[in-house]
């Protein structure tokens, strides 16, 4: 029997475009949440590790609340630049940032407080800027961490299933996740369909795992 | 050269105090700051740098105001100035000559960078990574990269503290010899005496951040008091009573030592007590080992 690849691949494409904006948007915040002093630090830490202990149908309630044309967010984002983020590919990206963002934040964010400070003041008064600091001296010494991040919220992407069935729905080729049509295959007896998904999911979850362990180990014995 | 006039309040394990110090500095000069742990003197080395900010008072540099009290902070990349870390803050992930590119200012010459490699004997060692190489190697490496910047100041954070007594040594002579080649101003936080002999023009003495006195080597640890008389600081290790007398074992250097005191004396001591070794009821003589 032939097996329908597009979930599969709807949930590789979702995990890696989620990845490449959590790095945009994660890496830059983990690092000035590293080293600021502001006040409500502690609200913003609490904040980012919130999609760790929620349950993802309650983020995904108040995403779809967010998304939907009828809010006066998902009403502005439509009607100003088109963008309807309820029951679409978008939405679903969107909400995978959110929900992954931890993954990215806390591993990344603790490599760069582990870095001696006095790297970065070196780096100070060896008249180098901030950005010059931030790409040459601290990030290439935190790549165990960078690679955990970027592992960790690739995998936890793909894993994710509440917060997709939430806002995304189930909608072939544009919301139907591996993980939704395991469900959904389970639901309509089709054992077949979903322990092919099911498998090849484990299958890549522990081949990603394994390359950060093995990468993980290499990195260390370099620096050693 | 340089002319500091700064206040900060300083919190340290026997409480609060404030740093408190005016200070001239002469172009060329090597100047040490000798003291306890805690005073205050890794601190005016940072204030100097623009890495931590005084609460008050002004630093000027060759006329050019670096700190003014709520009016100017120049921030440490406008500085340059030299600063060689404690733990030598070598980039990890750059080759020896990798961190003196890396400080080299933009659109300075490559040369500097090779003299400073040839200067430092570092040729063999210039492909490697920080974490190869020894700790005195490190330090090298720190002292070179400081250089490298074409600094206008040379700051020293003890500088030798890791190293044992040979590799110090060894090193101290190489620091002085490229401060003298680039007739570069000094400034270098110490706890060892020889090594403040060895290196520095002049001494300032710190307690609990007031200059409790200044002056050359010599005129601050007082050889010059008794006239002729030998001393060596040193460390009670044990105290024996043997017959009448004790026998007190002293680590001076690296060397132990035996010596005999009075039950008086002896009252007075306890092992771990940081004391002076005196001599002058005769003539040493040497003796060429």
């Amino acid at each position: 029997m032939s097996y329908d690849w597009q979930p599969l691949l709807l949930t590789f494409r979702l995990a890696a475009i989620t990845t490449f904006f959590l790095c945009l948007i994660g890496i830059p915040f983990a690092w000035w949440l590293a080293y600021t002093r502001v006040r409500f630090k502690p609200i913003l830490e609490a904040l980012v590790s919130m999609p760790l202990v929620l349950p993802p149908s309650v983020l995904g309630f108040y995403l779809l609340l967010a998304f939907s044309p009828q809010s006066g967010f998902g009403h502005f984002l439509e009607q100003t630049i088109g963008l309807k983020l309820a029951f679409s590919f978008e939405g679903l990206v969107l909400g995978s940032i959110i929900f992954s963002f931890p993954f990215l934040v806390h591993p990344v964010q603790s490599g760069f407080q582990n870095l001696p400070a006095s790297l970065t003041e070196a780096a100070c008064t060896l008249g180098k800027n901030r950005w010059q600091t931030f790409l040459h001296v601290l990030l290439p010494n935190i790549k165990p961490s960078l690679l955990a991040g970027i592992v960790l919220s690739f995998a936890h992407t793909v894993g994710e299933f509440g917060v997709v069935l939430m806002i995304g729905g189930n909608m072939p080729g544009e919301t139907r996740v591996a993980s939704i049509a395991i469900y959904d295959e389970v639901e309509s007896l089709n054992y077949d369909a979903a322990n092919f998904y099911a498998l090849v999911l484990f299958a890549v979850s522990f081949l990603l795992l394994l390359v950060v362990y093995w990468l993980n180990k290499k990195l260390l014995m370099k620096v050693a | 050269m340089i002319n500091l006039d700064i206040r900060k309040k300083l919190f340290s394990a026997q409480g609060e105090f404030t740093l408190d110090l005016q200070l001239h500095v002469d172009q060329g000069e090597f100047v040490t700051l000798f003291g306890h742990s805690g005073v205050g003197k890794t601190t005016l080395l940072r204030c100097l740098a623009g890495l931590s900010e005084p609460d008050s008072g002004s630093i000027r540099v060759q006329g050019e105001t670096w700190f003014d009290h709520k009016r100017i902070v120049l921030p440490p990349q406008q500085r340059r100035v030299g600063y060689m870390f404690q733990d030598y803050a070598l980039f990890p992930n750059m080759t020896v000559r990798g961190n003196l590119e890396f400080a080299r200012p933009k659109g300075a010459a490559h040369g500097r960078v090779d003299e400073l490699i040839e200067l430092m004997a570092l040729g063999e060692l210039q492909h490697r990574k920080p974490a190869t190489l020894s700790g005195g190697q490190q330090q090298r490496v720190a002292l070179a990269r400081a250089l490298a910047s074409e600094p206008r100041l040379l700051l020293l954070d003890e500088p030798f503290s890791a190293l044992d007594q040979q590799t110090r040594l060894r090193l101290q002579d190489e620091v002085l010899r490229l401060q003298r080649h680039y007739g570069l101003t000094t400034i270098m936080v110490s706890h060892d005496v020889g090594e403040v002999y060895r290196l520095s023009q002049r001494v300032l003495l710190l307690e609990a951040g007031k200059l409790l006195q200044q002056g050359s080597p010599a005129e601050v640890f007082g050889a010059g008091q008794a006239g002729g008389k030998f001393s060596f600081a040193g460390e009670v290790l044990t105290i024996e009573a043997a017959d009448v007398v004790f026998a007190v074992t002293l680590l001076v250097g690296n060397q132990i030592v035996r010596v005999i005191a009075t039950a008086d004396e002896a009252a007075r001591l306890k092992p771990g007590d940081r004391v002076t070794l005196l001599s002058k009821a005769f003539n040493p003589a040497l003796v060429v080992c």
